[in-house]
């Protein structure tokens, strides 16, 4: 065969030094590279939280200024938004959807490598207004409209870095969107002989349908930013009434975004759990086909659930009605879902190895976010919550004990295969244990203040909040520092620092990723593998 | 096929040089911007240079890296697998475009629909009319603004219908053409697609002379209010997405007359065709509800 010839002409071996990382091609060195930055991201993003807590930790204001309080919570958002927990799954995807599905790389490598590099410059230039706000560089410097850059705030009087903001965002869309694309297409096109739809692993499954979402909704996004752009320099009135538009038209657009958003940052944290607990349960996962068409079902869903963030914006009564009952109707999927996971537990030889114990916070504390955004959902009770903590809560429940735990429990599960080194028990056990009790002091209790009626987004709040928030702010700082456990875990890994992993590195592990050796090798299933 | 090898190309610097044209573009178009039209606040000149420099790296690079990939393809590296992979690639990108277009058609119902009937009083908006601006009356296209701005709505049964007869014969030469490609006449295919590459060009130039006469003689800008904003902006849209799509068919047919593309590997041809069908379908929404209804 002509083709395969030539292409061993130039059948190369691993590339070395600088230019591995900077020009690769290699579906491995791209996920590594995605992950890196993913935490990068998720530290500079936790910085800012620190500053939000900081000043939270007392009543009254100590030590930053209302503004740029303002601009700690809106990059604190957007950091951890689009440039923690996104890249995060990207670099999973990456590193795992090829290994799972016998395929030797990514569909189309380069382009994936250009959604990879596409990110370190948009968050320069997001995270550049935020040191130049820090050293005092112009009034306000950063973002200051909170992630969800509502107009007018972003419009009329966002600061003049909105529009290097909006670019950025422009920019993060891309790379979303191309690397939305790289998956769909490996998933349908690459997989080995045999790997049928329904053989996949469901991490490939949320992953595919995650990457649907990101290609419907990522350009709706660029659309509302580029509204904004030309109203606030070219005289459109999108978002101005006085023109014939509506600041309530950036709402509709940004959650018609927004909301299967949400659902981009929780369906690969699904496909994550439903691998783990079957591996530590020793039981295949209980009702494969049911989980498939509950992601299938979320994801159709979060497209009619969006105006559920703006109840209390003033809808007509037959618009509030349909989104509260389409909102109240995800809590269905969901919970097959959960049912599932713990159905799968049910009897099962389980052990608890970390990746198991992540696995089981995530199902635990994600349902405890999950309940409280059932309560979200019910209309009349939301205009009492709209805009409290009670809404940080839940949200922080589902992105923090929801996603980024899948996250650690994914590091965990797969670093053995990643680097070849199984991960520090100790340090691991220390992280678990210090993150778990740590994120429950830091959010369970604004569930509290925030049914108490203290509003979020605020540099101060009123005396009776100021003991729950001293508490609120030590398990902020106690849970920021305890992710330097996991920066030592996986500086240990990659310094191939620890007990030697089996190419099976978990007893009860199934899947083609425990068929090739650990570390996988730089190429993997040149041919692919048959499966039966 | 299963025992083809799909092709896995060496590591690139292509897309790197691709990202740093990108952010030169980004920051010197967000400059660009501010410095062009608020220039009281925002001194200086730099950011249109810096934007040119940035665009002509970012085209130049992708133009090096798609001779990379067209060599590749000549070469006979490509399998039919990663044919496959283009074309659900591509297919997946035109959904994408699909999308783009989707939020500037929502805001233009939900205005139509909703905004303006309620700036106007309707519903339990009554309240809201009387206070903020009690002599606005609803209407569609919305000649006058809340605000007083009053503008013309263009017609559809001119220059509009001329260019929806344009793109509807453009859809059927390059059809004709896709014909050509795949029964290897070489020659009528050449024909058909020059001429649907020239039917793009009158297209466009319609379209130029339509927005001359707009902002000269109808007071219709993209400053006029929301008909205004959305016209331009979903027009605008179009035209620049029917200016790729000339372009890429001008790019595809200097390669055909090379000798490029053949029964059986044609991916970029298709391409081109499918985006040019799909910015024809673009405007015929456009046209019935942008123009006509």
């Amino acid at each position: 065969m002509s083709t395969a010839a030539a292409h061993d002409d130039h059948h190369h071996h691993a590339p070395t030094g600088l230019k591995r990382w900077l020009f690769s091609t290699n579906h491995k060195d791209i996920g590594t590279l995605y992950l890196w930055f993913s935490f990068a991201m998720f530290l500079a993003g936790g910085l800012l939280a620190m500053v939000i807590r900081t000043e939270l930790l007392e009543p009254g204001m100590q030590f930053v200024d209302p503004e740029f309080f303002n601009q700690m919570t809106t990059v604190h958002g957007l950091a951890m938004v689009f440039g923690a927990v996104m890249p995060g799954f990207v670099g999973l995807a990456n590193w795992m959807i090829p290994l799972m599905i016998g395929a030797p790389d990514m569909a189309l490598p380069r382009m994936n490598n250009w959604s990879f590099w596409i990110l370190p410059f948009a968050f320069l230039i997001l995270l550049s207004s935020v040191f130049m706000s820090a050293f005092g560089a112009g009034n306000p410097a950063a973002p200051n409209f909170g992630w969800t850059f509502y107009a007018p705030l972003s419009t009329e009087y966002g600061p003049a870095s909105t529009d290097l903001f909006i670019l950025s965002v422009h920019m993060m869309g891309i790379s979303s969107i191309m690397g939305a694309i790289n998956v769909i297409v490996t998933v349908f096109n690459l997989r080995a002989p045999g790997m049928t739809l329904m053989k996949m692993p469901l991490f490939v499954w949320t992953w595919l349908i995650t990457a649907f979402l990101l290609i419907a909704v990522m350009p709706v996004l660029a659309g509302a930013v580029t509204m904004m752009l030309t109203d606030r320099h070219f005289g459109t009135s999108f978002f101005n009434a006085a023109g014939g538009g509506d600041p309530v038209l950036f709402q509709h657009v940004f959650w018609f975004f927004g909301h299967p958003e949400v659902y981009i940052m929780i369906l690969p944290a699904f496909g994550i759990i439903s691998a783990i607990i079957p591996t530590f349960a020793r039981k295949p996962l209980f009702g494969y086909a049911s989980m498939v068409y509950a992601t299938a079902s979320i994801a159709l869903l979060s497209f009619v659930v969006w105006a559920h963030h703006m109840f209390t914006v003033g809808m007509p009564l037959a618009g509030t009605l349909f989104f509260m009952y389409m909102t109240m109707l995800i809590s269905v999927p969901t919970g097959v879902k959960v049912f599932n996971w713990v159905a799968t537990m049910w009897r099962g030889s389980m052990t608890f190895e970390l990746p198991m114990k992540w696995a089981i916070a995530f199902v635990i504390l994600f349902t405890c976010g999950g309940l409280s955004g059932l309560m979200l959902a019910i209309t009349p009770v939301d205009f009492q919550y709209h805009d409290t903590y009670f809404v940080v809560a839940h949200f922080h429940y589902v992105l923090v004990s929801g996603a980024v735990f899948s996250m650690f429990a994914a590091a965990y599960y797969w670093l053995p295969k990643w680097s070849g080194v199984m991960p520090n028990k100790l340090l691991g056990e220390l992280h678990f244990w210090s993150s778990l009790i740590s994120v429950n002091l830091l959010f369970f209790p604004m569930h509290f203040v925030g049914l108490a009626g203290m509003p979020r987004r605020y540099a101060d709040y009123a005396l009776q909040f100021a003991d729950y928030n001293f508490w609120i702010s030590i398990g902020g700082f106690w849970f920021g520092l305890s992710q330097l456990l996991f920066l030592a875990v996986c500086v240990l890994c990659a310094m191939k620092k620890g007990e030697k992993a089996p190419a099976r590195s978990w007893e009860g592990a199934e899947g083609l990723e425990w068929e090739v050796p650990s570390p996988a090798p730089f190429h993997t299933y040149d041919t692919p593998p048959v499966v039966k | 096929m299963a025992t083809e090898k799909y092709y896995v190309p060496e590591s690139s610097p292509w897309p790197l040089a691709a990202s740093v044209g990108l952010f030169l573009t980004a920051v010197g178009g967000a400059k660009f911007i501010q410095q062009a039209t608020d220039p009281d606040t925002f001194q200086g000149s730099w950011g249109m240079p810096l934007f040119f420099v940035g665009l002509a790296t970012l085209l130049f690079i992708i133009a090096i890296w798609w001779r990379d990939t067209i060599k590749e393809s000549v070469g006979g590296l490509h399998s039919n697998q990663l044919g496959i992979s283009y074309r659900q690639g591509m297919l997946w990108f035109i959904f994408s475009e699909v999308m783009f277009f989707g939020a500037f058609f929502g805001a233009l119902f939900y205005t139509r629909w909703l905004i303006v009937p309620w700036l106007g009083g309707a519903g339990s908006n009554a309240m809201t009319h009387e206070l903020l601006w009690p002599s606005f009356q609803a209407m569609w296209p919305l000649v006058k603004t809340p605000d007083g701005t009053t503008t013309q709505a263009m017609g559809a049964w001119g220059l509009p219908a001329i260019n929806t007869a344009i793109l509807l014969v453009s859809s059927i030469t390059l059809t004709i053409a896709h014909h050509a490609l795949l029964e290897g006449k070489r020659g009528r295919l050449i024909t058909f697609q020059a001429i649907t590459v020239l039917l793009g060009v009158i297209f466009l130039g319609l379209q130029v002379e339509e927005y001359i006469h707009a902002y000269t003689e109808m007071g219709l800008r993209l400053d006029a209010g929301i008909y205004g904003s959305l016209f331009f902006m979903l027009t605008g849209f179009h035209g620049a997405h029917v200016t790729i799509g000339t372009i890429f068919l001008f790019v595809t047919l200097l390669r055909v007359i090379k000798g490029h593309f053949d029964e059986e590997h044609n991916f970029a041809w298709e391409a081109g065709a499918w985006y040019w069908h799909f910015v024809d379908v673009v405007w015929l929404f456009l046209f019935v509800v942008v123009y006509w209804l």
